[in-house]
């Protein structure tokens, strides 16, 4: 599977380069009042990769999303986002690299006043000149990614939690955007439909090729989407299964304690470290 | 003990002064987002049905019932003089100068400026404000300009509308607990206006409007704190509306006169 280089977005050329870092924060620090979130942060997320940030709660993994999105500014430190310093960025320019990237919020975040429909398509309706029947076509194209096609006249009050998730997978994906946050995505949810959500992550990763950061505190979520891949076999038929050694190189997992990175490494990494909060942790 | 009360004093003046520093910030982002791209039209009519058509009951209530109220303590006071066929005028002037800009913001204080807290803020607090500007929407743009805009143009309709009515509950007293005639009670409603009254009746509610919209949409953005944060936005957000209406109502008026009844 080719992932897409960033040229194919009209993104800067030096960025362009396939694997050339897509996120990079360079010692971001951040506070409020006296609450230190993040100190001297440092990472980058490779095109078409996943990172996995763990960590227990407030230690500062959903600001890290926040940051990338230009929702936080840091007070110190520079972030790269698809070759954009986003940190010196005003709301307005934001909006631009912000198109190229998707959000999945912790409880969804979808517009309780719009159908399901209408919140999937809601950028394409209220932010692009397509027309309405084309973007009516990939709101059921998207919908029909993730299991849902039955469901776009619904409103979100309707729908379980689990659906509730996939319709904001749904939503973030409709634009194609290179870059795809998601903030706790199965935190709260059995455990049969956490696994549907990590299919939907590895789906689009895989057959989408949009790069993944992942927020979360489900360690079992976390190992299934860095050893799992998706594929169409010649049929079109969809397959999720372990995935070879190199794709499982390309998760990253990084573990946040008291604002610092405590931890940065693979899979196999993560679970031969014999750390002694990774081990707390990991129990 | 002292220690601690200035430092208390500080920092509750730091937090009114950002409060003051937040809110004529959205307002003048509120103002270059009417008049640029991206507008949300849509959006603009929709906020005019909610807040213009939505509140026409409530403010037709309080206008007719304000009328016939005044209509019944004016005669009776009018009585001492003998003056019983003046009460249009009196009723005339109060309501449309001063009662039904007043009175109508008031009420769209209570409907409109609670509604707009409580939805902008329960929209903070479930992270769909977040989620538009992830989505590369502006939320002043699409949330607070169109809210902003019909509160603006409705709250002055609305009072011309809470004027009439007001008027009419007068004639109805008037004509029916009063016995004075409906021609007498017409012709004195006319009589006790001037120019200058119709205008600053027709200008202040732009203003009144204005502000109330404003601080709804300010108090919704600025919650926090879960479902809690939601009721206690939607309260300080009516009672910062009230209050602002009427001193914002006194300065208004203070300039009007000194440019209409020069």
């Amino acid at each position: 599977m080719r992932h897409k280089s960033l040229a194919e977005f009209g993104l800067p050329m030096e960025l362009a380069e396939p694997h050339a870092p897509v996120v990079l924060f360079d010692k971001v620090c951040l506070a409020f009042d006296e609450k230190v979130i993040l100190k001297n942060v440092t990472f980058d997320v490779r095109a078409g990769h996943t990172k996995i940030f763990l960590g227990a709660s407030g230690a500062g993994k959903s600001t890290i999303l926040k940051i990338m999105l230009g929702l936080l500014k840091p007070d110190s430190g520079t972030v790269w986002v698809l070759g954009h310093r986003v940190d010196e960025m005003t709301e307005t320019q934001l909006m631009g690299v912000r198109h190229h990237m998707g959000m999945v919020f912790q409880e969804g975040a979808l517009f309780d006043s719009f159908t399901v429909g209408e919140n999937v398509g809601y950028k394409l309706y209220e932010e692009t000149t397509q027309p309405l029947a084309e973007v009516r076509l990939r709101v059921e194209e998207v919908l029909g990614f993730v299991g849902l096609s039955e469901h776009i006249d619904k409103q979100p009050s309707e729908l379980s939690g689990g659906q509730r998730r996939r319709v904001a997978i749904a939503r973030a994906m409709a634009a194609k955007p290179t870059l795809l946050l998601y903030d706790e995505p199965t935190t709260g949810l059995d455990p049969i439909t956490s696994v549907t959500i990590d299919d939907e992550i590895i789906k689009l990763r895989d057959l989408e090729a949009v790069t993944s950061v992942i927020v979360t505190h489900q360690l079992r979520d976390a190992y299934y989407i860095a050893t799992r891949s998706a594929s169409r076999d010649a049929g079109g038929e969809l397959q999720i299964d372990h995935a070879d050694e190199v794709k499982v190189n390309e998760a990253d997992f990084v573990m946040l304690k008291d604002g610092n990175i405590h931890f940065e490494g693979s899979a196999d990494e993560l679970r031969g470290s014999t750390d002694p909060y990774l081990q707390m942790f990991l129990s | 003990m002292i220690g601690a009360r200035q430092a208390w004093l500080t920092e509750w003046l730091k937090n009114a002064l950002l409060e003051v520093q937040e809110y004529v910030k959205l307002c003048v982002l509120a103002l270059k987002g009417s008049v640029s791209r991206p507008f949300y039209a849509r959006d603009v009519m929709e906020q005019i049905d909610i807040i213009g058509l939505g509140s026409l009951t409530v403010v037709v209530l309080t206008g007719f019932f304000t009328g016939a109220v005044l209509a019944l303590q004016m005669g009776m006071t009018l009585d001492q003089f003998g003056a019983r066929p003046f009460v249009g005028r009196l009723i005339s002037a109060s309501m449309i100068k001063e009662l039904g800009p007043v009175l109508t913001a008031l009420m769209l204080a209570g409907r409109v400026g609670s509604g707009i807290a409580a939805e902008l803020g329960s929209m903070m607090v479930t992270e769909q404000i977040s989620a538009l500007r992830a989505l590369g929407t502006d939320p002043i743009r699409k949330l607070v300009v169109p809210r902003v805009l019909a509160g603006f143009l409705m709250c002055p309709i609305l009072t011309v509308v809470a004027n009439a009515v007001g008027l009419a509950g007068g004639w109805l007293i008037a004509l029916t607990q009063l016995r004075v005639p409906s021609g007498v009670y017409w012709s004195s409603v006319v009589e006790g206006l001037f120019i200058q009254d119709v205008w600053m009746g027709l200008i202040k509610p732009f203003f009144l409007g204005f502000v109330i919209v404003t601080i709804g949409c300010h108090v919704g953005l600025r919650t926090s704190g879960g479902t809690q944060g939601v009721g206690r936005s939607t309260t300080n957000a009516v009672v910062a509306a009230s209050v602002l209406v009427l001193i914002v109502d006194f300065f208004v008026t203070r300039l009007l006169i000194s440019i209409l009844f020069r």
